[in-house]
């Protein structure tokens, strides 16, 4: 059975259409692209899929469960993560607590345990602080544990925020322009980087993304969205040769 | 490390008693100055419980006094009405403030779901109004001549346990999950869902263990006065809070405990300059503002204690 198993999703926001009939099925650990201009409502998919937005038709299959209506505390419980177009750190708290807020939902104990630190506290602050040196290594953000988030450059934000998404080990990433505003070096790296997560988390990918060197090097299949409607499907071959898609780009 | 901190503030604690103690049993504290103690303390317990909900989840709320005085109207009438042995009655006293004060939490913290800003603030300072008006017109509590006949059994060593717990119950939440959760929440809101931070619970939580602690500052007031007016719970006492809290800095506990003691002890020194009391008591408000956010300021505070490193909250 396929992961994601999205059916003729819909929403209207008042008398705008802004996703229609989108369909979309991903297997375990593929990593699909989703572009298209600006304001095609790529991030209006997100917001569907994470349950920030409730939609007005269509249904949602995660893992073979329905996710309609769910809430985004629940859906991500459920295995799916995400990241934000406009980074969305927790920038006064340290980078390292960034990530154990993620790990929370694994590592917990009661509030007794807390306020009377009870032994309990200790076993897990400790397992969740090695869990998240664990996940900052790989994002070589090991260095910079200490520092404010807020303090980290650019580019380092942006790995933190996935670190952070992983920490809640998610079956499904949602990434949403994760290479915005970086340097085609840092770029360059963070393809890198969601090779080496895809093989070490055994996670599927859904990327939005603009850089097009980027989406087309690592992605195994793309769709395409112009105005809430898929316009195209299909193998990055198929897409950068799709009469369709290169008319949304670039005009007839 | 983490045990030598503690050690070092398990030994600040002690000391600090052991100086209470000596000031107060010798008599070298003048009367005013002995009178003085339980309210500082008292301030403390109420400037670090507030920052709780203002610095760490970072609601603005002005109905702080709300919480202390339904707090210390339940806890009081409770020692008023039984006639049990202090060591009992005092404690228990604490306990029903304390719960009530949390209830009353609870119900305000409905609201603070939905409100932001402003607005939070606004509906804050109306149920304080409200609280303080109910008081004012009920005659079983003695209405606007205020509960009188309370037993002064909340002497300094009382007071000072009561602080010593605030300290510990609030930093243990704040360095905990739970308290990452709560400034999870301050810092960004939709974040905190997506990584399944339950932020109806947290934000609720914070509002009840806060109004927890006002409850029994309130008691302790009450049963270290004597007498409850409503009057003194009014929106200037929820400010003075509000103002120890800021000018400590949001989010720091060391900061709102230093600030709880300066703000409380500064009016009383100030006592002799008579008509100019206010004026110096602002113009030393204005001072330390500058002293805890002016950039240059702040730039020469470090190098001064270049030594004690900022710490990340």
């Amino acid at each position: 059975m396929a992961l994601v198993d999205i059916r003729q999703l819909g929403i209207s926001f008042g008398g705008l259409r802004a996703v229609d009939n989108f369909n979309l099925t991903m297997d375990d650990g593929q990593l699909y692209g989703l572009i298209g201009p600006n304001g095609a409502g790529k991030t209006t998919i997100f917001n569907l899929l994470t349950g920030v937005y409730k939609p007005t038709d269509g249904e949602f299959y995660f893992d073979g469960e329905l996710m309609n209506g769910k809430t985004p505390i629940q859906i991500n419980k459920k295995g799916i993560a995400r990241t934000f177009q406009n980074i969305r750190l927790f920038s006064n708290m340290s980078v390292i607590d960034n990530v154990k807020t993620g790990l929370q939902a694994k590592y917990h104990y009661s509030m007794l345990d807390g306020i009377l630190r009870l032994p309990k506290f200790g076993r897990m602050e400790r397992e969740m602080t090695d869990r998240a040196m664990e996940l900052l290594k790989i994002f070589d953000l090991d260095g910079e544990a200490e520092q404010l988030a807020s303090n980290l450059p650019y580019g380092k934000q942006r790995k933190l925020e996935i670190a952070r998404a992983l920490a809640t080990d998610p079956k499904l990433l949602l990434l949403d322009e994760p290479a915005a505003g970086m340097n085609p070096n840092e770029t360059a790296e963070l393809m890198n980087t969601i090779s080496l997560i895809r093989e070490k988390f055994k996670v599927s990918i859904l990327l939005i993304e603009h850089d097009m060197s980027l989406v087309m090097g690592i992605c195994e299949k793309i769709v395409v969205l112009l105005y809430g409607r898929v316009i195209a499907n299909g193998i990055p071959d198929e897409i950068k040769n799709d009469p369709k898609v290169i008319v949304a780009y670039l005009g007839e | 490390m983490k045990n030598k901190k503690n050690i070092i503030y398990t030994a600040i604690a002690i000391v600090v008693y052991l100086l209470l103690f000596a000031l107060v049993e010798t008599g070298t504290a003048s009367r005013q100055m002995q009178n003085l103690i339980v309210p500082v303390l008292v301030n403390i317990i109420l400037a670090v419980s507030l920052n709780l909900i203002v610095g760490f989840l970072g609601e603005l709320t002005l109905g702080h006094a709300g919480f202390m005085s339904v707090g210390a109207y339940a806890g009081c009438m409770f020692t008023v009405s039984c006639n049990l042995p202090v060591y009992i009655e005092l404690p228990v006293a604490f306990v029903i403030g304390g719960l009530t004060a949390a209830v009353f939490g609870f119900i305000i913290g409905i609201p603070a779901l939905r409100l932001k800003g402003d607005y939070l603030a606004i509906v804050t300072l109306g149920f304080g109004e409200i609280i303080r008006s109910i008081l004012n017109s009920m005659d079983i509590v003695g209405g606007s001549g205020g509960l009188k006949g309370i037993e002064k059994s909340g002497n300094y060593t009382v007071a000072y346990v009561l602080m010593i717990i605030t300290l510990i119950v609030i930093s243990n939440v704040i360095h905990s999950c739970h308290g990452r959760s709560i400034k999870a929440i301050r810092d960004n809101v939709i974040a905190a869902e997506s990584v399944g931070v339950n932020v109806v619970y947290y934000k609720m939580f914070a509002f009840v263990l806060s109004a927890f602690f006002a409850g029994v500052a309130g008691v302790l007031y009450g049963q270290n006065l004597g007498i409850l007016k409503p009057a003194t719970f009014d929106f200037n006492k929820s400010i003075e809070i509000l103002v120890m809290v800021v000018l400590g800095g949001m989010g720091n506990i060391k900061g709102s405990i230093i600030a709880a003691v300066i703000l409380t002890v500064l009016p009383e020194l100030l006592r002799d300059l008579a008509d100019y009391r206010m004026l110096f008591y602002a113009l030393a408000l204005i001072i330390m503002m500058l002293f805890s956010s002016n950039p240059t300021l702040v730039e020469f505070r470090q190098r001064i204690f270049s030594r004690s490193k900022r710490e990340v909250n």
